[in-house]
């Protein structure tokens, strides 16, 4: 079983977000990133089948050189090799396209792409390249699991969960359920050294295929102080909310 | 040319984002001068949609079929596009919308933009406001494409009433080759889901155990609103994965957001920070979610929460 996890390298979830060059560019001053965090539980369960099923698992990303210290720790989180196609990703169709021109080349069994990144929040990434490639694609996977030859899924939905069942090759969406968020795995030290000792390949990109542009970014407008009421006068808060906010 | 939108129904009854969709995808067609079509699955009675602006609606027929099928479904959109040469097709937020969206633009290598907030800035190129950063930020994005594909933030627009010609048109409902099947759906008994909610209320780790959540879900019956919480809830077991909100979890954007006992952090924050208005209950004045809320009340969950819902009782004669 071979797995690609494509892994998307976005800002700390406590990261200030601000803009610089007219708001056309994230300013990146001061900001730890890190593994996309969908991509995190994607990576852990392919982790899981390289342990219990001898899968071989390969992450990839597309973007340029400041991404390989996260392909270093996904490395060290126990992936087998690193590949970056080495284009700064313009979109989520650009980025789908080249991981599709990837996986056209080497074939892939199972194809791991997170949810959504938390940087662009695009969730299309996946969707797109399982169309590209011809396959199904599950979003929003919360359960994968070998079931003779094929494959038991769970997807979860507004109101509840699907239960569904497929044959692989196959593109999942990965996000919180599918792994426990304490099962994800931290790199030990030997995983670490390992993880230098392991190939991280650069490839070109392919043609290069755009649909969209980002212009230019805003901040929210700045919030006005909230409101206080006293814990005794709750038909006040009421009040407030009927008549004042009118959402009651 | 035309615009289509994507309506989707549970229990034979229209979804209210679906009519947000319809009354969206009406302001488009008014403002490019052309025609807004409907696309339904399953549905029995698509009358209504005249009345949100609808010119043509595409009642597709799903045989037996009861389970959504992602690739039949975005198969058939897409074959309707392309016949009607629409330029634009409008999706809702909703898990499912979010779904089949992208791949419905892949099959065109179509522009598409998700979380879109409002009516385009512009058409000659497509330019939309999307949120980006987990609601921390929007992007200006526009499109270099003939066909655009947009997901609609929940509550964004509203819903407009509209008389549209309401003409009706039938096509295929399109076969699937993927051996990716549903077996079965497990529903959350009869609750209002956090996509479709007007109101959600949210419970944190300041209720101290899940034999306290009688408080959220009792204030969420007589609020008709859908049960959230914090990642570290949902974490422990104390609530299922499904109700986890925030950067990490599910995307609110309610009218009305109440958070009980939850402290405000940072990924809590961004992932209901386009609900319209914020109310906190929490005992700790310096709280960051105070700095956050429109609305605050600083005292103990356990007592201003029962005489919320005896209040709110009382007014509604329940
Ligand atoms: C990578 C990453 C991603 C994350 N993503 C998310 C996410 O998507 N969503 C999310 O929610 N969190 C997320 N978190 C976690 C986040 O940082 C916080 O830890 C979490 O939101 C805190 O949850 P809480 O407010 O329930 O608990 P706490 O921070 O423990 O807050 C409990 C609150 O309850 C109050 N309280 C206590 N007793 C009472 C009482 N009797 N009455 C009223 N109030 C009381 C306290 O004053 C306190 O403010 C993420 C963290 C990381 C590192
Ligand atoms: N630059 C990238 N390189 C590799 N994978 C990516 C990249 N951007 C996004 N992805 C994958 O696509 C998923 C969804 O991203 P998005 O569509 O941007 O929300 C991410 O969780 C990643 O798995």
């Amino acid at each position: 079983m071979k797995i690609l996890v494509c892994i998307s390298t976005v800002p700390d979830t406590t990261s200030k977000i601000n803009f610089v060059d007219e708001n056309r560019a994230f300013d990146t001053q001061g900001v730890t990133f890190i593994i996309n965090p969908n991509d995190e539980f994607g990576l852990t369960r392919a982790i899981w089948f390289q342990q219990k099923e001898g899968a071989e698992v390969t992450v990839v990303t597309v973007g340029d050189s400041s991404c390989e210290p996260i392909l270093r720790k996904c490395l060290a989180i126990g992936a087998d090799r690193a590949i970056r196609i080495d284009t700064v990703p313009q979109d989520g169709l650009s980025v789908a396209s080249q991981l599709a021109d990837l996986a056209k080349r080497e074939a892939f069994d199972l194809i791991i792409t997170g949810r959504e990144s938390i940087d662009y929040n695009g969730g299309m990434v996946g969707a797109m390249l399982a169309t590209f490639l011809k396959i199904p694609y599950l979003a929003n996977c919360i359960h994968i699991e070998k079931e003779g030859d094929r494959y038991n899924l769970e997807r979860e939905m507004d109101g509840g969960k699907e239960l569904l069942n497929g044959s692989l090759p196959l593109v999942i969406g990965a996000q919180k359920g599918l792994v426990e968020e304490k099962d994800l795995i931290i790199p030990n030290m030997r995983g670490i050294m390992q993880a230098r000792q392991k190939p991280l390949d650069v490839i070109q990109p392919q043609e290069i295929k755009v649909a969209t542009a980002v212009e230019s970014f805003e901040k929210p407008p700045a919030k006005g102080p909230v409101k206080l009421i006293d814990p005794t006068n709750i038909e006040g808060l009421i009040d407030l909310l009927q008549n004042e906010a009118k959402v009651l | 040319m035309s615009v289509i939108v994507y309506i989707e129904s549970q229990d034979q009854e229209i979804k209210k984002s679906s009519l947000e969709v319809a009354s969206y995808g009406r302001a488009i067609a008014d403002a490019s001068g052309t025609e807004l079509i409907a696309v339904s699955f399953g549905l029995d009675d698509t009358s209504i949609l005249k009345h949100y602006g609808v010119d043509l609606i595409y009642a597709i027929s799903t045989e037996e079929e009861v389970y959504f099928n992602s690739d039949r479904l975005s198969t058939t959109l897409a074959k309707i596009a392309s016949e009607e040469g629409s330029q634009i097709i409008v999706f809702s937020s909703s898990a499912n919308a979010r779904y089949i969206a992208p791949l419905t633009a892949a099959k065109y290598e179509a522009a598409y933009f998700s979380n879109v907030i409002g009516l385009p800035l512009s058409y000659k190129p497509l330019t939309v406001k999307r949120s980006c950063f987990t609601n921390k930020a929007f992007n200006l994005s526009t499109s270099q494409k003939d066909l655009a594909v947009l997901s609609l933030s929940s509550n964004s627009f509203g819903i407009i009433e509209k008389e549209g010609k309401g003409l009706s048109k039938s096509s295929a409902y399109q076969e699937s080759t993927s051996d990716l099947k549903v077996r079965s759906v497990e529903k959350t008994a009869n609750k209002v889901t956090i996509a479709d909610a007007d109101i959600v209320v949210s419970g944190g780790r300041g209720l101290k155990g899940p034999e306290h959540w009688h408080l959220i879900e009792d204030l969420a019956n007589v609020l008709g609103a859908a049960t959230a919480c914090s990642k570290p809830v949902s974490d422990m077991g104390w609530r299922p994965h499904s109700e986890h909100v925030g950067q990490t979890g599910k995307p609110v954007a309610s009218n009305l957001y109440i958070a009980i006992g939850v402290s405000g952090a940072i990924q809590h924050l961004a992932g209901i920070n386009s609900s319209k208005v914020k109310v906190v209950i929490n005992n700790d004045p310096e709280a960051p979610f105070f700095k956050a809320a429109d609305y605050g009340i600083v005292g103990d969950a356990f007592e201003v929460v029962p005489t919320l819902i005896e209040k709110l009782k009382a007014l509604k004669g329940v």
